[in-house]
Order: structure tokens, then C-alpha cells, then sequence
């Protein structure tokens, strides 16, 4: 077993790094994501790793090397945030289109205008569009945890599709908490020797990759894009399983806390989800059903299993760290108020969105919200579907 | 023990979030849940800054900030007169601070007359010791003394480790030095 360390969220992503060995590793350091690629270019320079690093002059050139270093057939990976991810956009859908099993952790930072250099979700939102698997996590351990599982995910035949690995900045990326860490071994076990397809330095056996591909065959190369995403569900499964036997951790598409029996439930990603978790035990103690359903795999987005879980709720408040301006809800709001649209007599839902731009999501208001949906479920009335807290008025 | 929420008052420079973290790997290596975190902004020298320490025997949750601290240590003396340090304080909250006072001159200052303030001139020690003023690791010893957070066992052997990285022998016996003299010196009423 492995042993326990009290690290940053970087550091414990640059370990994960280390240990997984990646050969080629490209990128651009940005804010709170820099510390992952400081400490692990350092490995690179002492030769603990057997990575070629490519330092880069932009995020889109990061992007870009992964796409030719995965292509030709290497295991490779990435870091980055905000405006660094925002700057991959085109690469990233290219990344998902040639179907290369690429790895990028993204420390989430909120995006310019105002500048601002703090926490929330609006850089990786923006990509759920792209095709790429996207795992969140609560804490480093987590990240941690996540950032080794979306290798196997990644690099599995029938979905070989990019995985970002998602986790808060400064909230978790510059925090120090107590986790535990695999041996190097055991990681490289796990993980396994990579398997690349149709390489382009197996001279042997040509291919071509990135060929133009008009009203013939585009459409049917994004239907087997959805399809690999489908697909990615029953990996992510088998592969949390098969971690947990590793780790005593295991993983599913989100974590269910106090949700059996509750009536009134919170639904949040990321590092809120702990400050809820204490919150749902006090709001037990004082004899109300509260839970918290914290989504892990937002793409592919598991909602009939969202709809199991939540199925028996009165009344459900799902909280957004982005908003999709103008719409009805920030981007997990209207997923998830449809995957609950076939369920009987399902729970009223409402929508908050917080925390943008780092601002500090605390324990009074978690109960706010859990005191508006107790009053939502006996009153069945609704003030504001979508509603900004954490704010000034 | 129930939650320890630890802020540490310092400016840019003097070794704030570095104790913050020596404090969490102490803790942890007596088996405690352990979290530190800065509180990020525009990072300048000699600018006024806050640390956290979150310390629990069970497994920490909460990703908030700190806002009401049931110890706060001030690294600075020229902060008691810049910010409020007794903001969000706990009712029972314990204070352990920097300055050529004694623990009375600063419970009247600061209107602590409930509170258990502790003090120790550990820039003076810093100086006589380390010879260069920065307070932040004879602060960890006055903290030790003070709350039993920590131990001085366990604080002495991490400087050693930690330090031992980086640092000579001649820096690493000077800050274990420190340590112990404001743990020694450190008075509180």
C-alpha cells in the first residue's frame, strides 16, 4: 500500500504524473495550473520519468503536440487552466475527433472578463461540448485517484476518447489535505503498457489521420464519437471498481451521501461537496432528510442513473460553479431537470449558481439553500427557477 | 479533539504559509485529518497576508474559508495595528503573537480581556538565532506551547527533515534553535 502525505492538489497531480510515465507530456504553465507542470518538469530534468517534455509556446501548441505525439502512437498528457484551455478549443475537438486517448488535467479557473485567477467551472463547461470524458473531483485524493483511472478509460479499444480530470483551484490545487498515494508499482500495474492504434511511426503499416471527410462520412464518424462515449460508461464503471480493489477507493459516475431516504437534496460537483456533506449531517441531526448527490462523470453524463437516485426526492437543488448566460439553468441544471422529466411524480427543481470566481461557498450557505428546498417541499411553490447566491444585491 | 481552524497573520515574505504547512505535517504524522491553505490574492513582499490551518481527528470536509479561527497567530507586530486580527475570533479563541509585549499590554489593546493571548518576541529570536528577521519558525514553537497542538518532539523532528532538504546544517540548528527558545519563552495569561 502506499503511504500518506499532507500535499498540495498540484503536487498530488505531478506524483500521479511520475508515476504513470507518460511518454511525451506538452505544455504551457497558467495559473493554478503551474505548480503540476513546475514540479513535474523537474522529474523530467532529474530523470525520474522517461517523458520527452515539450515546452510549448501556447496552449494551442500544447494541444497540438499531444495530437502528434498520441498519434504517433505515444501515452500523453497534459495540464491547464482557463484561458489556457479556452486557447486548446479547436485542438480539442480534433483530439476527440481522431480519437486519441489523450489526458489532460484541468485545475478550474474562471474565465476572462474581469480577469480573475480563482476558482470555477466555466473553462471546462465550455468544453462538454468537445467530446471529451469529463471526471470531477472533490479533493486531491480524488483528483489524484481520478487523473490514474482516466488512463485506463482513455486507452480502452471501443472507447478511446480524451479524458479531462477536473479539479478546483486554489480550492484543492493550492490546498494542503492528508492523502495517500499509490506505490510507483502499483500505478504502473494498473495502468499497464500502452497500446497505441494505427500509430503513425509504424512505418509498416501506414494510416492516415486527419484526412478530410465531407457529407460521406463525417456524420457517421461522430455517430461512433457517441458511440464510444456510450460505451465509456460501463469502462468508467469497471475501471472504479478495479480501483477500489487497488486502493480501498472506488468509483462510480457520482457519489450518493445520505440520498437513500432524502427528501430534499443538494446536487454539486467538486470541492463544495464537502462543505454540503457536513451540512447534510447537520440538517439529519435535526431530524430533516437531507442528502447530496455529487456528480463525478459529467460527459458521458449517466442520466438515467441520475434518475434512479433522485427519483424518491421532493425537492432538488442543483447547484452550477458556471452559468450558461441565458439560459434556463447553468450547464448541470437542465441535464439534470431532464433526466428526472420521466420519472413519476418527480421532485420540484431549482437552480443556483455560485461560487464564480472563487468566491467562497460556506456552511450558511448550504443551509440557506437546504432551508429554501425544505420550504419548497412544503409549500410545493417555487420563488426563482434560476437564481445567482453567494452575491451581493 | 474536535476542529482546530488555526489563521496565521503575516506579510510577504516572513514565512506565513510555509509554517502553516509545517503545522499540517506535524499534525498529520500524529495521525490528525490536516488541511493549510494561503488565502491568494496579489502576492507582494511586506504585504499583508492570511494562512489557514484546518486540524481534526476525523476526516475534513468543509472547503470554505476560515472565518471564525479558534487560534490565531501573528507573525507581524506592526499587523496588530494594520488589520483586525480578532476578527470572526471563537469566543474561546487563543492568540499567539509576535511582540515585545507582555500578554496584559496586548489584551488591552486589542480588547482580549476574555481571550488567552500568548507572546513571544520572536523576531528577536529570530535574529539572535537565525540572524535574519523572520519569525515564522520560532512562531511554530510558541504555537506548540501555547495550544499542544502540536508537540515539540514532533515540530523539532519535521524542521529537521524538511529543512534538511534544502538548508545547511548550520540553518537547520539554528531554526530547531529558534523553536525551542520561543517555546521556552512564550508566556501567556
Amino acid at each position: 500500500m502506499g503511504k500518506t502525505m499532507a500535499i498540495t492538489g498540484n503536487i498530488a497531480i505531478a506524483i500521479a504524473m511520475k508515476q504513470i510515465n507518460p511518454d511525451v507530456v506538452a505544455a504551457y504553465p497558467i495559473t493554478p495550473s503551474t505548480e503540476i507542470v513546475q514540479q513535474f518538469s523537474s522529474y523530467v530534468a532529474d530523470g525520474a520519468v522517461d517523458t520527452e517534455y515539450i515546452a510549448v509556446e501556447s496552449e494551442h501548441s500544447a494541444m497540438s503536440a499531444c495530437i502528434g505525439a498520441s498519434a504517433g502512437g505515444g501515452r500523453v498528457m497534459t495540464a491547464t487552466s482557463s484561458q489556457g484551455l479556452a486557447f486548446m478549443w479547436e485542438m480539442l475537438y480534433i483530439a476527440a475527433g481522431y480519437r486519441l486517448p489523450i489526458v489532460l488535467v484541468c485545475v478550474n479557473r474562471a474565465l476572462s472578463a474581469p480577469i480573475n485567477i480563482h476558482c470555477d467551472h466555466s473553462d471546462s463547461m465550455g468544453a462538454r461540448d468537445a467530446s471529451w470524458i469529463q471526471l470531477y473531483a472533490e479533493n486531491a485524493q480524488e483528483a489524484y485517484d481520478n487523473t490514474i483511472q482516466a488512463f485506463r478509460i482513455a486507452e480502452e479499444m471501443d472507447v478511446r476518447l480524451p479524458v479531462m480530470s477536473c479539479l478546483d483551484g486554489f480550492i484543492i490545487s493550492h490546498s494542503i489535505e492528508n492523502m495517500t498515494i499509490l506505490e510507483d508499482e502499483e500505478v504502473r500495474r494498473f495502468i499497464g503498457d500502452y497500446k497505441p492504434l494505427n500509430p503513425l511511426l509504424d512505418l509498416e503499416n501506414p494510416a492516415t489521420v486527419g484526412a478530410i471527410d465531407l457529407q460521406d462520412y463525417y456524420m457517421e464518424h461522430k455517430r461512433q464519437q457517441h458511440e464510444a462515449m456510450l460505451n465509456a460508461k460501463k469502462v468508467i464503471l469497471s475501471v472504479g471498481k478495479e480501483y477500489g480493489k487497488l486502493s480501498g477507493r472506488s468509483y462510480g459516475f457520482f457519489e450518493e451521501y445520505r440520498l437513500d431516504d432524502a427528501d430534499v437534496a443538494i446536487v454539486v460537483m467538486s470541492s463544495a461537496a464537502g462543505t454540503v456533506k457536513d451540512i447534510v449531517d447537520e440538517y439529519r441531526s435535526k431530524g430533516i432528510k437531507a442528502g447530496l448527490l455529487k456528480p463525478r462523470v459529467f460527459r458521458p453524463f449517466p442520466a438515467e442513473e441520475i434518475a434512479d437516485a433522485l427519483k424518491n426526492t421532493k425537492a432538488v437543488a442543483v447547484l452550477d460553479r458556471a452559468d450558461s448566460f441565458g439560459a434556463s439553468g447553468g450547464p448541470l441544471f437542465p441535464e439534470f431537470r431532464s433526466a428526472l422529466y420521466d420519472v413519476p411524480n418527480p421532485p420540484k427543481m431549482i437552480n443556483k449558481i455560485f461560487g464564480l470566481g472563487g468566491r467562497d461557498f460556506g456552511p450558511d450557505d448550504v443551509r440557506g439553500v437546504f432551508d429554501e428546498l425544505v420550504a419548497i417541499k412544503d409549500t410545493g411553490k417555487i420563488k426563482s427557477l434560476k437564481e445567482y447566491i453567494t452575491v451581493r444585491e | 479533539m474536535a476542529l482546530t481552524e488555526v489563521r496565521w497573520h503575516g506579510r510577504g515574505g516572513q514565512g506565513a504559509v510555509t509554517a502553516a504547512k509545517v503545522l499540517a505535517e506535524v499534525a498529520m504524522k500524529t495521525g490528525k485529518n490536516v488541511q493549510a491553505f494561503p488565502e491568494y490574492g496579489p502576492e507582494r513582499t511586506g504585504a499583508p497576508l492570511r494562512a489557514y490551518n484546518r486540524i481534526s481527528d476525523s476526516v475534513l470536509r468543509l472547503h470554505s474559508g476560515v472565518t471564525n479561527p479558534s487560534v490565531i497567530v501573528v507573525i507581524d507586530p506592526s499587523l496588530l495595528e494594520a488589520v483586525d486580527v480578532t476578527e470572526g475570533a471563537t469566543q474561546d479563541a487563543v492568540f499567539v503573537i509576535n511582540t515585545n509585549h507582555c500578554p496584559a499590554d496586548i489584551k488591552k489593546m486589542l480588547k482580549l480581556e476574555k481571550h488567552k493571548v500568548f507572546t513571544v518576541n520572536a523576531s528577536q529570536i529570530a535574529l539572535d538565532t537565525i540572524g535574519r528577521p523572520i519569525p515564522n519558525t520560532p512562531m511554530l514553537g510558541a504555537l506548540a506551547k501555547a495550544t499542544g497542538i502540536i508537540t515539540l518532539e514532533g515540530l523539532l523532528d519535521d524542521v529537521k527533515k524538511s529543512f534538511g532538504k534544502k538548508f545547511s546544517e548550520q540553518m537547520i540548528n539554528s531554526n530547531l534553535e529558534a523553536v525551542k527558545r520561543a517555546y521556552q519563552e512564550v508566556s501567556g495569561e
